[in-house]
């Protein structure tokens, strides 16, 4: 219970922004329309490939080959979801776009 | 001299490491901005290019000034190779994939982030700090970080595939009690582990590393059970949950790293990602427990022994009432999806509209597949945006319409969601198709819709049923119309 507790204290700044951006999400996204429900999901999809960081992180400090190799894979999975999800993002919208100019 | 070595040292790493937290917060703030923008459908597509500059910029800082134990990014070689196959890659699949399994490739994409978040668990596992396991053991909030992120990222993984296999069409549903028993076994075993493994004190982390390995086995396997069981037709709404899933498992990283743009983006996406799970749901006037658990198909509350006679009519019947009807509303479904007819949807249309016949569309927001999977489809057919018509603007219509084409859509023309409250798609807002002056409603067999209910609109005695392929039949309808000229 301590450790927790402590875990809490030391990363007390972490939680507060953890918080506001929960409330933050459930703001930004409120009142969008159905038709872009599937673009925003998408688009969503790319930003947690955030994760992304977090292999470069762990790739840049590897010691073994191993785990080398491991990093590597985390990170080409990392960049699919990020470049993916913004290419795929862009190729949907680009179809709305064209139509409305029409 | 020692002494200014050491300020310098203080001075280079403190520059860079502002330089990395000042652009960790540009990227949350064109995370926040680029999510804004795409809610929106002037401003969607600019939102998307914000946001991956966002990730653009974060990730170059990271290569360039992240630190740790006062040491850059080793391996950068190796690590640009590997952004570089992941982005020569996913360009690929994302470009050349059809428009039609867009939502299969959401979910991989989804997929690769939940794998990328549990690898990194995994791999950050052994090396917990000692300091820490020695002051409190493995009851820690580093070990929690770590198997919830291995937790979370893994099952966000598997239930991807799965998702990803059933709206391929490679994965049957499997619809048992026994699976929901299983899931729950599951959970509760999950739980166990972690509950285990935090009271184990002062360990080697290396030690433990065989309970983590049947932790994400146990881990991806409720993955797997948790999707299972739930519809292909609620295979979006499914994704949007994974998908906030793998957020929180990012969220998870930017704990154990300390990391703001990680935990930023990652929550951001969870909750966001929550929020739109559940719109979707309210789309389809469903609960998500509803979704989850899959009450439809169970129980069939109408037993419809009056339905009355279904009607069939012709190839030339139906292309002359088409060609005859001075109003003309086109109502797309998933059959049409299917059957890949966009593109003959639009030569009829074409023909029609030299024939002097008012051809417009009318969209239901849970048509398809995913929500706005008609409007995609159409718009890739070039369908010109002003004939497609919301639900309400076409219902208001309806009487007018001289003849409604159903193309392989069911449940979203049902009259029982207005006219039987025992129902289960009650109170779910319909196109009222069966107040056009007629009605054709094509489809392969006398299947049942997703919602496994008899549809009376099929029974109406405005109705007449064109069996067979989409496609196929449209393009028999559209010879038939070219030859009456």
């Amino acid at each position: 219970m301590e450790s927790i507790l402590e875990f809490i204290y030391l990363h007390r700044e972490i939680i507060f922004i953890l918080i506001l951006s929960v409330f933050l999400g459930v703001e930004v996204i409120s009142n969008v329309p159905s038709v872009l429900h599937t673009p925003l999901m998408s688009g969503a999809n790319a930003i947690h490939g955030v994760v992304i960081i977090g292999a470069i992180i762990v790739m840049g400090h590897a010691e073994t080959t191993l785990a080398l190799i491991l990093g590597f894979v985390a990170v080409v999975l990392g960049t699919l979801n990020v470049v993916g999800g913004f290419v795929v993002t862009d190729r949907m919208l680009s179809m709305f776009n064209k139509k409305q100019k029409q | 001299m020692d002494e200014v070595i050491k300020a310098e040292e203080l001075f280079s790493f403190t520059l860079g490491e502002s330089i990395l937290e000042i652009t960790y917060i540009i990227a949350s703030v064109l995370f926040i901005v680029g999510l804004k923008k795409l809610s929106h459908p002037d401003t969607a597509r600019r939102g998307n290019i914000w946001a991956a500059t966002g990730m653009a910029l974060a990730i170059v800082s990271t290569l360039v000034f992240h630190k740790q134990d006062g040491e850059h990014i080793h391996n950068i070689g190796w690590i640009v190779a590997a952004i570089a196959t992941g982005t020569l890659i996913g360009t690929l699949i994302a470009r050349r994939v059809q428009m039609t399994a867009m939502p299969q490739l959401v979910s991989f994409f989804n997929g690769m982030g939940g794998a990328a978040a549990a690898l990194i668990s995994l791999m950050e596992f052994p090396h917990i700090s000692p300091d820490l396991i020695r002051a409190h053991g493995m009851f820690n909030g580093q070990v929690l970080v770590i198997l919830l992120g291995l937790m979370i990222g893994s099952v966000s993984f598997s239930g991807s595939m799965i998702a990803y296999g059933k709206l391929d069409g490679k994965i049957s549903d499997i619809r048992s009690g026994l699976l929901r028993i299983v899931n729950m076994a599951l959970l509760v075993l999950l739980v166990a582990f972690i509950v285990y493994i935090m009271s184990l004190g002062a360990v080697e982390p290396a030690s433990v590393m065989p309970l983590l390995y049947a932790f994400l086995a146990i881990s991806l396997l409720y993955g797997i059970s948790f999707v299972m069981p739930i519809g292909g037709a609620d295979m979006p709404v499914v994704i949007s949950l994974l998908n906030s899933f793998t957020g929180v498992a990012a969220a998870m990283g930017g704990f154990l790293y300390n990391n703001q743009v990680m935990l930023t983006g990652g929550i951001l996406v969870g909750s966001a990602g929550t929020i739109l799970t559940i719109l979707m749901c309210k789309a389809m006037n469903r609960s998500l427990s509803n979704v989850i658990l899959g009450a439809f198909g169970g129980s069939k509350a109408d037993d419809s022994g009056e339905a009355g006679q279904i009607k069939e009519i012709g190839i030339s019947d139906a292309a002359v009432l088409l060609n005859y009807s001075p109003k003309v509303l086109i109502i797309p479904g998933y059959g049409l999806a299917v059957a890949q007819a966009q593109m003959l949807t639009r030569e009829v249309d074409h023909k029609l509209g030299q024939n002097g016949v008012e051809v417009h569309y009318a969209i239901h927001p849970v048509a398809g597949r995913m929500p706005g999977h008609m409007n995609v489809l159409l718009a890739e057919a070039d369908i010109p945006y002003d004939k497609l018509l919301e639900s309400e603007e076409a219902n208001e219509q309806m009487q007018d319409v001289d003849l409604a084409v159903v193309i392989g859509a069911n449940d979203v023309v049902n009259p029982a969601a207005e006219e039987d409250p025992s129902s289960p798609i009650a109170g779910m807002p319909i196109l009222q198709a069966y107040k056009a002056k007629n009605i054709i409603v094509m489809k392969r067999g006398m299947g049942l819709g997703y919602a496994g209910i008899e549809n009376k609109l099929f029974y109406n005695d405005k109705t007449r049923m064109l069996f067979g392929n989409a496609k196929e039949s449209l393009q028999q309808v559209l010879n038939e119309i070219k030859n009456m000229d």
